[in-house]
């Protein structure tokens, strides 16, 4: 049941901090940056469409990433993000802040 | 760093903001093309192609729905949220009209209020003279704030002095209708003031037309001035504007004079000088002229120089009024008074201002508590919707918001028409004038004004919309979810809030009341003040000869003939001549009892006026001792005098005043006492006052013919007017002046206070009424279950209403304890505008308390009297 939930378990701030790291990789569009952290989180994590855009949208908007119109595979146009060096800057914060919660978080839960 | 990336944001969302229709568009694109690669892996897997679509868009759900949160982010989101939120309060307007008219009507009232009030004190207070550089001007008074200098002190303190770069004088003896206009049309009374040739370049007035007086037009008599310049309402009246009239030659007082200028509309002397007399022309004033009147005469202002202050001024016009009295002891006393010339103009009427504003702040409060309470009462029947908004995600800012912008958007229409009644207002007000205010004309909404409004709409918004506001957000979806079933006890838990609510308005409402009851009364006892003459069925009409009277003989003849076609005229009682109107204008003389010396400075002064046989009589005015004048006082006879009963107290105290003497005015014998009249205003005492039979002098100004009549004055006054006729066929015959509006302009400024403080006492008692009831009956129809079980236990019906009705008058008596707490404090503020009561005048506290309880008892009774008739059964079943 937790897995279908993925986004009121994630931390605040985390779908921003992934989607900013896929983004590591290189140009990519709305449906593959989903497709990505299915894939990479094993389909734990699935990301809502819902809650994709509004975030595309708000990292745009802070300057952390870039939009582009250009071409899919299969020719369709589709609009490709890109990182910024604002949108590297935040990730590296990000994660480290990350790292730091998550670290906490599992030394109390005995984990570490 | 920071900084500079917010600011990059908010460029950003700018950005996007305003091409968000493409962006939008955009948006949906891209979402699509999320939805197609999501529906080609499906059918990737195998599904149908129509399945697959159907599928994907299933699983991304209403895509309008998801641009517009997407959108959330980059269209500034209270701007959106506040277009929301006004939608919703006007489609809440118009659901519930009867609560969003009676909002708007009595914030529209009480906006009106605050705005016309605010563009009163604004022209009257606020806003600076219209004159060039007002702040520098200052008047300059004679040993109290109205008392003139002599011009030959004026001449000096101009030269002598180093404060102001200049000092100009205007005459403050020119009366209505002292100057008579011949030879162009309709003979006519004009009003003129003499004025010093720098009059207007001081003030910085510039005439629209033509040019100010030359030097030489200075120089001239004082009785024949070779020029004239024309105010604006004049030259519109007389002229049709005419542009041409400049140069034009008219007769003035049988002088030529010719016409050299015409001041612009801007310039408003009556409005600035002398409030409610409207002034015709200018003339020069000639210093040098021996003809000129003497005595205290001319009114002083003078220009400050750059950097001079007020304070040094007035210390060097204090040693500089030392040095000129010793100087010149053969001159009246000098004691220089400086006052900035704005506050001399509005100084007097401050204090009535600030109580007006008072006054108006309080009706706004009461407005606002009165919503306040509607708006608590309100959410009760909305709780469900709430609750739904709440259940639904909104936050509790969000509702917070929501409940501010439905109250400021109603106090917003209310302001609409609050603007449109203040503009009716002041277009009112500046026509009025029977009041006697100074710039009255210059009222007007102007942008400060708008602006003020406003501020009035929001911050009245704000303020009523506030606890219902927190009330709302502070509401917690369970309680109200539960609070819905059952109907009733938690806003028993808030009955507190909207009872403070109406115990202040009540408590405010005392406070106006008391306030306007106290004026009330004050008025009342100016208004029933013994006069000393009788001022129904008088009038004064002003016959001055157009001819030049060359001997006594002349003048008796005159005199003779006028009081003969008068008293003739059917209805006419009584017929006298007198050279000053009571309430109107005046002149002093120093007066001394034969044999008696006086110190300097303690010589008593009186009152002149030049009066004929027939005045006392005409004029109401009783014989208290001795006789009355008679037609037989001439020149040829003894020099005689009639005194008030003050003077003769003062120069002849415990002594019969018949047969004294004064030195005054050559010698004359008292022969008569007639009673005090109250001559300068119904306030004040008359002091000492003396009549001189006008037959054996010259010295006097004006001749006013006043007829006591057995019908209303005014339906005589053409018939008064053709009797007259032939004893000088260019009589102007204009002006008939009742003495009963003598006495209503002289207690118009009173009147007008009274007027407006009372409108708003009685705004404010129907609104804590409506509060109360509006209270009481919600109270009842909360507890509707209650009192069902009540009478099904055998309570009567007399009980409740009891019961209610006490309630009622609790509330009543505490808003009505700390209301009447709050007025004997706040009283005091009123003191410089009561007249012959005190600021704790009991009467009137009692008489507001009585009527506070009365109003809350009816309040009060008819909810209490409805509740008396559920019937128990259907209240019971009603859960």
């Amino acid at each position: 049941m937790g897995t279908e939930k993925p986004k009121a378990d994630l931390l605040p701030g985390t779908l921003d901090m992934l989607v900013l790291k896929i983004l590591m990789r290189g140009h990519l569009h709305g449906y593959a940056i989903a497709q990505l952290i299915q894939q990479l989180s094993d389909d734990l994590l699935r990301v809502e469409e819902g809650s994709l855009y509004p975030a595309l949208q708000r990292l745009e908007l802070n300057g952390w990433i870039d939009g582009e119109w250009g071409l899919s595979a299969n020719n369709r146009r589709a609009r490709f993000y890109k990182l910024t060096t604002d949108g590297r800057k935040h990730l590296a914060e990000a994660s480290a802040r990350y790292r730091q919660v998550t670290g906490a978080v599992a030394r109390i839960m005995g984990f570490a | 760093m920071r900084a500079a990336l917010s600011w990059k944001r908010l460029r950003r969302r700018l950005r996007y903001w305003l091409n968000h229709s493409e962006r939008q568009r955009l948006l949906m694109e891209e979402m699509e093309f999320h939805v197609e690669s999501m529906a080609k892996e499906l059918v990737a897997q195998g599904m149908s192609e129509t399945d697959a679509r159907s599928a994907a868009h299933r699983k991304f759900g209403n895509m309008t729905q998801k641009s517009e949160e997407a959108r959330s982010t980059w269209v500034a989101r209270w701007i959106s949220d506040l277009a929301q939120d006004l939608r919703h309060s006007f489609r809440g307007m118009r659901r519930d009209y009867g609560f969003a008219a009676f909002a708007v009507i009595i914030a529209g009232l009480g906006i009106g209020a605050s705005s016309t009030v605010f563009s009163i004190v604004n022209a009257l207070l606020l806003r600076p003279l219209p004159l060039r550089d007002p702040g520098r001007l200052v008047s300059i008074s004679n040993i109290d704030d109205f008392t003139a200098m002599q011009t030959e002190y004026f001449s000096d303190l101009r030269e002598l002095n180093q404060s102001f770069s200049d000092l100009a004088g205007w005459s403050a003896f020119y009366r209505p209708g002292d100057n008579q206009l011949t030879g162009a049309g309709e003979p006519e009374r004009l009003t003129s003031v003499p004025v010093t040739g720098n009059f207007f370049t001081l003030l910085g007035v510039q005439p629209t037309i033509g040019r100010s007086f030359t030097a030489e037009e200075c120089q001239a008599r004082y009785s024949a001035p070779p020029a004239m310049l024309l105010s604006y309402s004049f030259w519109r009246r007389r002229f049709d504007s005419d542009p041409n009239v400049v140069g034009r030659k008219l007769t003035l007082n049988n002088h030529p004079v010719t016409i050299v200028g015409v001041l612009p509309a801007s310039f408003d002397f009556a409005s600035i000088f002398a409030p409610g007399i409207s002034i015709d022309i200018f003339i020069p004033w000639p210093l040098n002229d021996k003809t000129k009147p003497s005595g205290n005469t001319m009114k002083v202002v003078g220009r400050l120089k750059p950097g001079a202050t007020i304070q040094a001024a007035r210390a060097e016009f204090s040693m500089l009024g030392e040095q000129l009295r010793t100087r010149h002891p053969e001159r009246n006393g000098l004691e220089p008074h400086l006052m900035p010339l704005a506050q001399r103009v509005s100084g007097r009427v401050a204090p009535a201002l600030f109580v007006l504003a008072s006054a108006v702040g309080v009706v706004m409060l009461i407005v606002c508590a009165n919503l306040s309470n509607l708006q608590l009462a309100r959410l009760a029947g909305r709780q469900k919707e709430l609750a739904m908004r709440a259940a639904l995600g909104a936050g509790r800012s969000r509702l917070l918001r929501q409940m501010l912008t439905e109250s400021v958007a109603l106090s917003f229409c209310g302001a609409v028409l609050g603007l449109v009644l203040a503009i009716a207002g002041t277009r009112e007000l500046v026509h009025l004038h029977a009041f006697n205010l100074p710039l009255l004309e210059s009222v007007r909404v102007d942008g400060n004004a708008l602006a003020f409004t406003v501020l009035a709409a929001v911050g009245s918004g704000v303020l009523f919309g506030l606890l219902p506001a927190l009330r709302v957000s502070a509401l917690s979806l369970c309680e109200e979810l539960q609070d819905a079933s059952r109907g009733s006890s938690g806003s028993k838990r808030h009955a507190w809030v909207r009872d403070s609510l109406v115990v202040s308005e009540l408590a405010f409402a005392c406070i106006l009341l008391v306030g306007a009851g106290l004026l009330i009364r004050s008025f009342l006892r100016v208004l029933d003040v013994n006069l000393g003459f009788q001022p129904e069925r008088a009038a004064a009409l002003r016959i001055d000869p157009s001819f030049r009277i060359r001997s006594s003989a002349e003048q008796n003849a005159f005199i003779d003939d006028i009081q003969r076609r008068a008293r003739s005229v059917h209805g006419i009682l009584a017929a006298g001549i007198t050279d000053v109107l009571p309430l109107r204008d005046d002149r002093g003389w120093a007066v001394a009892a034969r044999g008696q010396v006086y110190e300097k400075g303690h010589q008593p002064e009186a009152f002149i006026r030049v009066v004929s046989d027939g005045y006392f009589e005409a004029a109401g005015i009783s014989l208290r001792a001795g006789r009355d004048f008679t037609e037989r006082d001439r020149s040829s006879s003894e020099r005689v005098v009639v005194v008030n009963e003050t003077m003769a107290r003062t120069l002849w105290p415990g002594q019969d005043p018949l047969g004294q003497m004064i030195t005054t005015d050559g010698g004359r014998r008292v022969v008569g006492v007639v009673a005090d009249t109250r001559h300068e205003s119904l306030e004040m005492a008359g002091g000492l006052e003396m009549y001189l039979p006008m037959r054996q002098t010259a010295d006097y100004a004006a001749m006013q013919l006043v007829v006591r009549t057995a019908l209303p004055p005014d339906s005589l006054a053409a018939e008064l007017r053709t009797a007259l006729r032939p004893v000088d066929p260019n009589l102007p015959v204009r002006e008939f002046q009742t003495f009963q509006d003598l006495v209503d302009r002289a207690v118009s400024p009173r009147r007008f206070l009274v007027l407006l403080l009372t409108g708003f006492a009685a705004f404010a008692l129907i609104l804590a009424s409506l509060g109360i009831y509006a209270v009481i009956s919600f109270s009842v129809s909360q507890r509707v279950q209650e009192f069902g079980i009540r009478m099904a236990l055998g309570a009567s019906a007399s009980e409740l209403q009891r019961r209610i009705v006490l309630r009622t008058l609790g509330l009543a008596a505490l808003g009505l304890a700390l209301g009447m707490a709050g007025s004997r404090v706040l009283s005091s503020a009123l003191a410089s505008l009561l007249f012959g009561i005190t600021t704790g005048d009991p009467l009137t506290f009692i008489e507001v308390g009585t009527l506070l309880v009365a109003v809350a008892a009816v309040a009060g009774y008819i909810p209490a009297w409805k509740a008396s008739r559920i019937d128990p059964m259907v209240a019971l079943r009603s859960s």
